[in-house]
């Protein structure tokens, strides 16, 4: 499947960077995701159980960035496997840019799907897929305006270290916001 | 009685079972302890087995047992086999890769076999198999039938480079480059062939029984012939000695080829059932069907014709590549090589005919026989062809055909591709259906469709297709590793009823009836009073099961002659028991009589005579049972014109088949009603594979048709009320004067769709499927 799209969110990049660097936000975003952690440098694991219509699967998914440019764009690929229902594989490429005030991330997937998933769902995948990245988003933006979520370590991102595109050894937020973005893409694709 | 002999359409006596639900198909049988096998199956279409771990599997609640293709090899179990050996053009036999019933070492298509979990529940058993982690090497994927083989793709087995199975040339290539350089005009005409899932309505299953008192092992089986596959799992697969191993077949919900072969599944089942001591099931989902049943089809070929200036055809250039997948089946090599090649000829007498035939391994499901096998392709690449040289030569359809028939005083016919036709009328078949499909009247139609913004076309097809497989001589000098005759038995029970045992096979066809009709007809014996007993190694004792249109044409020949053998027996105990001579009895509708007098007695008094041997003549064995063998002695030969008549909306590509006319030479027919029906069904396959079907690939060798969202099926609403009508001719090397139907529609209705789409739009050629959208392109273009 390949899907391509931008999503503006209201609110200033500091801010949408600070909720997106908190993993936690990402994981009550993202639905069905128990885990999401690093598992060495730019590598990350998550697990995720995905249901649509009949189909539910766990999914387990190793994700690696690449090309890191901070704070213009990257390429992330990765892999999940999703037992009996087969596999979903692919890459995103990622651009984050201001504007009005506002953030715009725009992203390009390209992500091949095989086993069952292939076999029963090839014709599902993006529409399907568009959908979930929409309701990501919805949930996304909610946890953005309600006062309050924010866990004192997002509140202390916003203070300005990362706004300042740290390099080293934190990765810049939206790093975060745009590896889930693929992770969702590929559960998409693989439960579509 | 004769109500219910030849030539009657009796209705048949195998629905009632069926149309109440009371058919006993493989997956309806249970047994104590029986348990469930999963197959845990490649999600890639080529990947090395780096490493499969069922630990996790093995410990998992309910399950018996993992095994994978170490296992098997560790009891010297498989590999599977093909049957028959095409030899390439370098001399050496098709190049043959290791195909184990359980991979070792490297998956080769989506659906490949990794391992299998036993347990004691079909949820079990899935949950197990989740459980099993393998770790693929992936290695890039070929999918593509015309490149497979051109060098520039990932070779999948060592043992065959550039992918090549075989390059087989057949014909003589000098005469017929002569004839083309010298020729009038030359039709040229690429196209592909559809790749087909055979879909039958059942899927296949396996129930395998271990007996360890009597150290047998009982398979039931979805078979189209269960002798083959005791055969080959015995002598090929060492999975027991064949007196040790029994086969059952009961009922087959639809084969359409399918189901000839020995699949790895069923070796599997068949092996599990001992290892763990239980009996084990296997019931393919509709998803594993698409996966790991045999497919069809899929060609890519090149067909040239060159004729004189009156259009005819002096020589004909045929280059051909065929997928045979990612393994060999077991009759694999011999669909797109004799069963295609030697049909070229068609119904005409093209003097000079040359075929070569590239078959290529590719990463997709092992391609096989599928109703027609290779005759299918034949006659589509040939009747497109012949309606583009009309086009060329500014010839009517019918008027081309005409004029490059063979002549009717010409049979026995030779053709430049081995097959001799033993009978036929080419031109009676195709007037009858001209007439049949008032072709006369096809331009007035047209343009009333016009004026309603539609085009509407007619489309010819004369096909001739060689079935009755399958003369064993034959059969050996072409690369065969088996015998087709078929053999009877009948078997008169002391109270008079028959058992007629065959060794063919039904699923589906109403061979019980059909059979029966033959057996009352010439033994007179009431229908009611007949059972046909097929399908069970136990009870039969040997036969070669059902497909190429040979149940009848072979089997029914042998049961006839059983039925003979009773008859000549019959006469000495009517003779003794008449103190009559032998010489003055005569049989007739079920009595024997001695001639002039009007002494007689039944067939039933015989039987019964025989079994209670009080008086009863001297050196006759007592019984009233006689088996049967017939080896054919030539293939048969049904033909016939197909006239198809569409409507096409130009705007949205949809075909409508308005008017569908078969006129067929089947020789006698048994059962008008049930050939009828073998028609009817034939045509809708082959317009599902005109208008709707094909597997595909994609570039990384994923299945993206592999349920009936995206296999389109034909349904009622594609299908015209047919017309159907014969021209029969007499075969004289059938003893029956029958051939076979059962595949004649599936072979004669794909050109004859597309020959009229083609001339519903004014395009020289549009690709099967002929979708909506493939028919809206062509009309563009077109217009």
């Amino acid at each position: 499947m390949e899907m391509s799209s931008e999503q503006r969110i209201e609110a200033s990049r500091d801010r949408v960077w600070a909720a997106l660097n908190d993993t936690e936000v990402l994981r009550q975003a993202m639905p069905g995701c128990e885990s999401f952690e690093a598992a060495g440098e730019n590598q990350f694991n998550a697990k995720i159980t995905a249901k649509v219509g009949p189909v539910k699967a766990r999914f387990t998914f190793k994700v690696e960035l690449s090309n890191i440019d901070p704070p213009t764009g990257y390429t992330i690929s990765g892999e999940g496997q999703g037992g009996a229902a087969g596999f979903a594989k692919g890459s995103a490429a990622v651009r984050l840019r201001e504007e009005e005030g506002a953030t715009v991330l725009a992203y390009e997937v390209k992500a091949n799907v095989g086993g069952k998933l292939a076999q029963l769902g090839a014709r599902l995948i993006d529409g399907t897929a568009k959908k979930m990245a929409d309701e990501f988003f919805e949930n996304f933006t909610d946890l953005l305006s309600s006062d309050g979520t924010a866990s004192e370590q997002s509140a202390a991102a916003a203070d300005g270290d990362l706004i300042e595109g740290k390099a080293g050894k934190e990765l810049p937020t939206w790093v975060w916001a745009t590896a889930v973005l693929l992770l969702l893409a590929l559960i998409l694709a693989a439960i579509a | 009685m004769a109500d219910n002999g030849i030539g009657a359409s009796v209705r048949r006596k195998e629905d009632n079972r069926f149309l109440l639900g009371k058919g006993n198909y493989t997956d309806d049988i249970n047994v104590a302890g029986q348990t469930y096998a999963v197959f845990v199956r490649s999600p890639h279409a080529h990947a090395t087995l780096d490493s499969i771990d069922t630990s996790a599997a093995q410990a998992a609640p309910g399950v018996l047992a993992v095994f994978t293709g170490d296992d098997l090899a560790a009891d010297g179990i498989g590999p599977l086999i093909c049957g028959v050996t095409v030899t390439s053009d370098d001399g050496e036999p098709h190049r043959a890769p290791m195909h184990p019933a359980l991979a070792q070492g490297k998956v080769n298509y989506v659906g490949d076999h990794v391992a299998v979990v036993i347990a004691e529940s079909l949820a079990q058993a899935r949950d197990g198999a989740e459980l099993v982690q393998v770790d693929y090497g992936v290695l890039p994927a070929v999918t593509d039938t015309a490149t497979a083989a051109d060098g520039s793709q990932q070779q999948i087995h060592e043992v065959a480079p550039d992918n090549m199975c075989f390059n087989w040339p057949f014909g003589d290539k000098e005469a017929v480059d002569a004839a083309f350089d010298a020729a009038h005009k030359v039709s040229t005409l690429d196209l592909i062939n559809n790749r087909m899932v055979t879909n039958p309505m059942e899927p296949r299953a396996a129930l395998g029984e271990y007996n360890s008192g009597s150290e047998e092992i009982t398979l039931h089986l979805t078979t189209q012939n269960p002798h083959v596959h005791r055969l080959v799992l015995s002598a090929f697969n060492q999975l027991a000695p064949e007196h040790k191993l029994r086969v059952v077949g009961p009922d087959v919900g639809g084969g359409f080829g399918a189901k000839i072969f020995v699949y790895a599944e069923e070796l599997v089942v068949g092996w599990a059932c001992r290892k763990v001591n239980r009996p084990v099931k296997w019931t393919a989902d509709r998803t594993e069907a698409f996966l790991a049943d045999a497919h069809g089809r899929d060609h890519v070929a090149t067909a040239e014709m060159a004729m004189d200036e009156n259009g005819k055809f002096l020589a004909m250039r045929v280059n051909t590549r065929a997928n045979l997948g990612a393994y060999l089946s077991t009759f694999g090599t011999m669909v797109p090589s004799y069963l295609y090649a030697f049909l070229l000829a068609g119904q005409y007498a093209t003097p000079l005919i040359y075929s070569e035939v590239k078959a290529v391994f590719t990463n997709t499901a092992p391609v096989d026989a599928s109703r027609g096998a290779g005759r299918p392709e034949a006659t589509f690449l040939l009747e497109r062809l012949v309606d583009v040289c009309a086009a060329d030569m500014g010839l009517d359809p019918a008027e081309i055909r005409r004029r490059n028939f063979i002549p009717t005083d010409a049979f026995p016919y030779q053709t430049p591709v081995v097959q001799c036709y033993d009978s036929g009328d080419y031109h009676a078949a195709l007037e009858k259906a001209l007439s049949l499909a008032d072709y006369e009247g096809f331009a007035a139609r047209a343009e009333e469709a016009r004026s309603r913004g539609k085009r509407r076309g007619i489309g010819l097809s004369s096909y001739v297709e060689a079935c009755g497989i399958a003369p064993s001589a034959a059969v050996g000098q072409l690369g065969g590793g088996v015998g087709l005759w078929e053999s009877a038995q009948v078997r008169f029970n002391p109270t008079g009823n028959v058992q007629v045992f065959t060794g063919t096979h039904s699923h589906g066809q109403g061979h019980e009836t059909t059979f029966a009709q033959l057996v009352c007809d010439q033994l007179g014996v009431p229908i009611e009073n007949i059972e046909v007993i097929h399908g069970d190694t136990a009870k039969t004792q040997f036969g070669m099961g059902t497909y190429g249109s040979r149940s009848l044409a072979v089997g029914g020949v042998a049961i006839a002659k059983a039925c003979d053998k009773l008859i000549a027996k019959g006469k000495k105990i009517a003779a003794h028991a008449l103190e009559a001579a032998e010489g003055d009895i005569e049989f007739a509708d079920g009595s024997f009589a001695v001639a002039g007098t009007d002494k007689a007695m039944s067939i039933g008094e015989v039987a019964f005579n025989a079994y209670v041997p009080h008086s009863y003549p001297e050196g006759v064995e007592p019984g009233f049972d006689e088996n049967a063998f017939f080896d054919p002695l030539n293939f048969s030969f049904p033909a016939g014109t197909h006239i198809c008549e569409v409507e096409v909306d130009p705007d949205t590509g949809v075909v409508d088949i308005v008017r569908y006319s078969a006129v067929d030479d089947f020789g006698k027919l048994i059962n008008p009603m049930i050939v009828e029906g073998q028609v009817h069904g034939g045509i809708a396959h082959g317009v599902g594979q005109a208008l709707l079907e094909c597997a595909r690939y994609g570039d990384d060798g994923q299945l993206l048709t592999a349920s009936y969202m995206d296999y389109a099926m034909p349904r009622a609403d594609n299908l015209p009320s047919f017309d159907v009508d014969y021209a029969p001719t007499d075969p004289p090397d059938n003893p029956l004067g029958v051939k076979g139907c059962g595949e004649a529609g599936a072979i004669g209705a794909p050109p004859a769709v597309i020959n009229a789409i083609v001339n519903a739009l004014g395009v020289k050629h549009i690709d099967m499927p002929a979708t909506p959208e493939n028919v809206w392109r062509a009309a563009k273009s077109a217009a």
